[in-house]
C-alpha cells in the first residue's frame, strides 16, 4: 500500500498489546515522549483472547495517573484496528499527531529545558 | 491477607514535597499480592513522582527498593547501609510495615504511600473484600464459617436485625446481610439448630478495646 504517516511516530513492537504495561507507558513519558498510543487488534479478534481489552484498561489507568500528575491523560490513547487496515493506521497516526501538537510538548521537557536555560543564565 | 489501596498521588507528593532524595520501599508480602505495594507498584509510583517533580522543576532522586517483608526486622535491616544517604522513606507496605520501618529508622522520616484497608480475600482478580476484623476470639465454628463480627455491619452475634431486607444489609444494598449468609449456609448444611444457641455478649477486650495486642510464644523465642 506504501501509505505514509507522520514521521514523528516511533513504533515499538510488542507481541500483543496485552504485553503493554502501565510502567511502559509511564516510562515513555518519563523519557520525554509527547504522546503515546497503543494500537491493538479489533476487540474480539485478539489471538490471546483478551490482550487488547487488558491493554485498554491499562491505558485508562495510565490516563488517571497522568491527569493526577498534571501531564494530561489525553496524551495517551488506545486504538483498535486490524492488520489489514493500513489506511486506518495512517488516519489514527495523523489524528494522534494533531492531538499532541495541539497539546504541545511533554511538560516535563519544558521544565527540564527551562532548568537548563536557568543554569546557563546563572553562569558568570 | 492485608489489603491496601494507593493514596492519591497528590497526597503522596505533598508529603514528600520538602525532599529531593528519598527511598521508595515496597513489600513483597500482602501488598504485592493485592497489587498496591510490590515491586511493580514501586516502579509505577516512582515514575509518577519523578515526572510530577520534574514538571515542577524540582527534580527528586528516588531509590527503589522492595523488601521481602517490612513487618520482619531482618528484612528491614537490609537497607540500613543506605538509609542515611536519603532524606526520607516513602513506604508502600501496610500500616504495620510503615510503622516498623519508622521504628527501626528513627532518625529518618517515614511516610505512608498507601492506605491500609482491611484483612480480606481476593474474590477475583482485581476485587478484594473484607473477611476478618481480628477480634481475637474466633466464632466461625458457630456461624457456618461466616464471621458475624465482620460481615454484619453491627457485628451482631445473634442476628439478623430488622434492617436485613431480601438478603441485603440496610447500610448498603450492595452488601450481603451477614446473618442471612449464616442462615443460608447452616440451612444448606442441615445445622439450623446452631441458630438456637444464644452466643453470649462479646468480650471485646480480646479485640482493640484491650489496647494494642501482643503475643509472646516462649517456645519460639531464641
Amino acid at each position: 500500500m506504501r501509505l505514509s504517516y507522520p514521521p514523528n511516530i516511533k513504533i515499538i513492537q510488542v507481541p500483543c498489546t496485552g504485553k503493554v504495561d502501565v510502567i511502559y507507558l509511564l516510562k515513555a513519558f518519563q523519557n520525554g515522549a509527547d504522546g503515546v498510543y497503543v494500537a491493538g487488534c479489533m476487540e474480539g479478534d485478539c489471538h490471546y483472547l483478551t490482550g487488547n481489552l487488558r491493554a485498554r484498561k491499562r491505558v485508562e489507568y495510565t490516563k488517571k495517573i497522568l491527569d493526577e500528575i498534571g501531564i494530561g491523560g489525553e496524551r495517551v490513547e488506545m486504538f483498535n484496528m486490524s492488520a489489514a487496515q493500513g489506511t486506518r493506521f495512517v488516519e489514527i497516526a495523523k489524528e494522534m499527531t494533531e492531538r499532541i501538537k495541539a497539546l504541545g510538548p511533554n511538560p516535563i521537557k519544558k521544565s527540564k529545558s527551562s532548568l537548563k536555560n536557568s543554569d546557563v543564565e546563572g553562569q558568570p | 491477607m492485608i489489603i491496601g489501596e494507593g493514596k492519591p498521588i497528590k497526597e503522596v507528593l505533598s508529603m514528600i514535597e520538602p525532599y529531593s532524595k528519598i527511598i521508595l520501599a515496597g513489600c513483597r508480602g500482602c501488598v504485592t499480592v493485592c497489587s498496591v505495594g510490590g515491586e511493580k507498584e514501586v516502579g509505577i509510583l516512582a515514575s509518577a513522582i519523578t515526572m510530577a517533580r520534574e514538571k515542577e522543576g524540582k527534580p527528586i532522586e528516588i531509590k527503589e527498593v522492595t523488601l521481602e517483608r517490612q513487618c520482619d526486622p531482618e528484612y528491614l535491616e537490609q537497607i540500613r547501609g543506605i538509609v542515611d544517604e536519603y532524606e526520607a522513606i516513602l513506604s508502600i507496605a501496610c500500616g504495620a510495615g510503615v510503622q516498623f520501618m519508622a521504628e527501626k529508622y528513627r532518625k529518618t522520616p517515614v511516610y505512608p504511600g498507601i492506605n491500609t484497608k482491611f484483612i480480606g480475600v481476593t474474590e477475583e482478580q482485581g476485587v478484594w473484600s473484607e473477611r476478618c476484623q481480628s477480634c481475637g476470639d474466633c466464632k466461625l465454628h458457630l456461624t457456618g464459617g461466616i464471621c458475624p463480627i465482620t460481615r454484619c455491619a453491627k457485628s451482631l452475634l445473634n442476628g439478623p436485625c430488622g434492617g436485613s431486607s431480601r438478603g441485603k444489609c440496610e447500610v448498603n444494598p450492595e452488601i450481603d446481610c451477614g446473618w442471612q449468609l449464616i442462615y443460608d449456609t447452616l440451612k444448606e448444611q442441615g445445622r439450623l439448630d446452631k441458630l438456637e444457641v444464644i452466643i453470649p455478649i462479646n468480650d471485646w477486650t480480646t479485640s482493640r478495646d484491650g489496647g494494642p495486642r501482643k503475643i509472646i510464644r516462649e517456645d519460639l523465642k531464641l
